[in-house]
């Protein structure tokens, strides 16, 4: 169980590179054939839910209620079509479904939702809950004696949700250590701090902000660069680890990374691709699109 | 009187848990109030103190239905509805978290905590809820009843436990039947309707009445979500006129229901008697009652009032 970076060979990285790069495709074209999705927070977690979904996660796409599954929930439910993707590609469901995002009768709602699709361990959309779930899901495996580890994804503006906080505070009391959070650090949000002037937003929080807060509540805290994939590995197998309290990877990621118009500018929180757009973005992605 | 609610809260969900290793009590820093104290000192390592946070409160229950197990909850009302509203909605009434509300403090009965406590509109805004069952039991036997059900139910159940000794209204036979009304009194004047701890004083009320001459028919209407529709027009139906009585907002809560089925299904004269759209005081709780209408002195006052010609 144990790895660290030392120990993921560059074949393997590779190969989740690649699977980082596919989902990052089948992102850009579901909004691209939706015409309405958000694009900039998927594309940040891209590395990180190809490290999960391809390496990480205990699971089984074709039994996606195994009792003894590791659990994941999309806190930042809104970038639901980074784990639509993923779970796609994964084999959860054929990835064509994932054209049907955001129509009428479809399993794949704007947020992730349990009761529709299997493979999603708990609804999200409201900000600040998810890690709450996890804490659920810890204690209740831990009630169970079963050897389950339980990860959520966090966006660092969701940090600003009380209960994020209140979650915290309790996962460490409890000292659950199958317990890892993770932040995607993409130092945007969808309007953000006003800066000197209106096209400058500020982050949603200072330098070193989210370190040492994770930090004084008790928690292991793991720095990565959350678009170095042999990094984004060791971080998430060091988590992994347990060590008697819970941990987060705090992991520092692009808004919008992969495509590089897209990079850094709060307006691609979610915004429909123009044709353009859309075939600059393949071209970017390694994609030729007939 | 009967026995406090809260009391048998602690009871027989202390009971229920020999039986089912499911059940768990998350509290919310309350427990010595609620009684999940009673619970606590039955299975120790079943009880987990959550802390004054109850958004996180109802997440983690939330997580842990998904991992087989029951929570109950700890905590009042003002805490386990209003403030983790969107929690409630998202994480427990969207998923259909088998997780039971089981909120104390209901009413107007705080210890005289006043108005920030006192939250009188929580059975309008949960039976509004998709999928929140919504049952406010009317004294401590059906508050037990009440409880084996929502534990044998598979699904979210919010249950309005009361702080006080309130009347004994049920003997020890009594079985609670879900959504389903119940006909506590023959009468042939005016049908009362009543819910939660509010329907002994209605009966009360009823007797009062019949010295003054007047006939009541009173149902007592636990299930508030869903609705016994056909309860409600058969209680209209048989003396044609109806007054529903509740300690909580006339504003879509028992009042609110029963008018809205009764419009819909049965049109008949219709008198709303609750708290009318105000902000409470502390005071005790007998003075509560009569300061707003709702003790059986006021109750039966305010019917013996209405112009049904009007």
């Amino acid at each position: 169980m144990t790895a660290g970076a030392g120990t993921v060979n560059r074949a393997e990285v590779e190969r989740l590179e690649e699977m980082a790069r596919r989902i990052r495709v089948e992102i850009i074209r579901t909004v691209n054939h939706a015409q309405v999705g958000h694009v900039g927070g998927p594309l940040s977690a891209a590395d990180i839910l190809a490290a999960l979904y391809f390496r990480v996660l205990r699971i089984r796409p074709d039994e996606p209620a195994w009792p003894d599954r590791d659990r994941f929930i999309l806190s930042k439910g809104h970038s639901s079509l980074v784990q639509y993707s993923a779970m796609a590609l994964r084999g959860y469901f054929g990835v064509d479904e994932l054209r049907t995002f955001d129509s009428q009768g479809s399993r794949l709602q704007g947020h992730p939702d349990m009761k529709l699709l299997p493979g999603i361990d708990m609804s999200t959309g409201s900000l600040g809950m998810g890690l709450s779930a996890g804490l659920g899901m810890a204690l209740g495996a831990r009630f169970a004696g079963r050897d389950v580890r339980t990860f959520v994804l966090l966006g660092d503006g969701e940090c600003q949700e009380g209960q994020v906080w209140e979650a915290a505070m309790v996962a460490a009391r409890y000292r659950v250590d199958r317990l890892v959070a993770i932040v995607d650090h993409n130092k945007l949000q969808q309007y953000g701090w006003p800066g000197e002037t209106a096209d400058v937003r500020l982050p949603p929080e200072e330098p070193g902000e989210l370190l040492a807060k994770w930090g004084a509540f008790g928690w292991r805290v793991i720095e990565a660069d959350g678009h170095d994939m042999a990094r984004v590995v060791a971080a998430l197998e060091e988590a992994s680890v347990p060590e008697g309290r819970p941990s987060v990877v705090i992991a520092h990621t692009v808004k919008g990374h992969g495509v590089s118009f897209m990079e850094g500018d709060y307006r691609w929180h979610s915004k429909p691709i123009k044709p353009e757009e859309f075939a600059a973005a393949m071209r970017e992605l390694g994609e030729v699109e007939e | 009187m009967g026995r406090p609610m809260r009391e048998v809260f602690g009871e027989t969900v202390s009971r229920l848990a020999d039986d089912d290793p499911r059940i768990v009590m998350l509290d919310g820093d309350l427990g010595s109030s609620t009684k999940a104290d009673i619970f606590e000192h039955a299975h120790p390592d079943r009880f987990l103190q959550m802390g004054i946070a109850e958004q996180n409160m109802i997440g983690v229950a939330a997580g842990m239905a998904t991992m087989g197990l029951m929570p109950f909850i700890s905590t009042f009302v003002s805490f386990a509805v209003v403030r983790p509203l969107d929690q409630v909605r998202v994480q427990v009434a969207q998923t259909g978290a088998n997780v039971k509300l089981t909120a104390g403090y209901a009413g107007l009965f705080t210890g005289m905590a006043g108005k920030t406590h006192h939250i009188v509109d929580d059975i309008s805004i949960m039976r509004a809820m998709p999928g929140m069952i919504t049952i406010s039991p009317a004294d401590d036997v059906e508050t037990d009843r009440v409880l084996r059900w929502a534990a044998a139910h598979d699904g979210p159940v919010y249950v309005r436990i009361v702080r006080d000794a309130t009347q004994r209204l049920f003997d020890e036979d009594y079985r609670f039947e879900f959504n389903r009304a119940v006909v506590v009194r023959e009468g042939s004047d005016v049908t009362l309707i009543s819910t939660g701890a509010q329907t002994p004083r209605t009966v009360d009320a009823a007797d009062l009445l019949a010295e003054r001459g007047i006939s009541a028919h009173v149902v007592h209407l636990p299930t508030l979500k869903p609705l016994d529709v056909q309860g409600i027009v058969s209680a209209a139906e048989r003396t044609g006129r109806v007054v529903t009585v509740e300690e909580h907002t006339i504003i879509g809560g028992l009042g609110g229901a029963v008018a809205e089925t009764l419009g819909e299904h049965r049109p008949t004269p219709l008198r709303r008697i609750g708290l009318e759209d105000i902000y409470t005081e502390s005071a005790p709780n007998d003075v509560l009652l009569d300061l707003y209408g709702i003790s059986a002195g006021g109750v039966a006052d305010r019917v013996r009032e209405i112009r049904w010609d009007r």
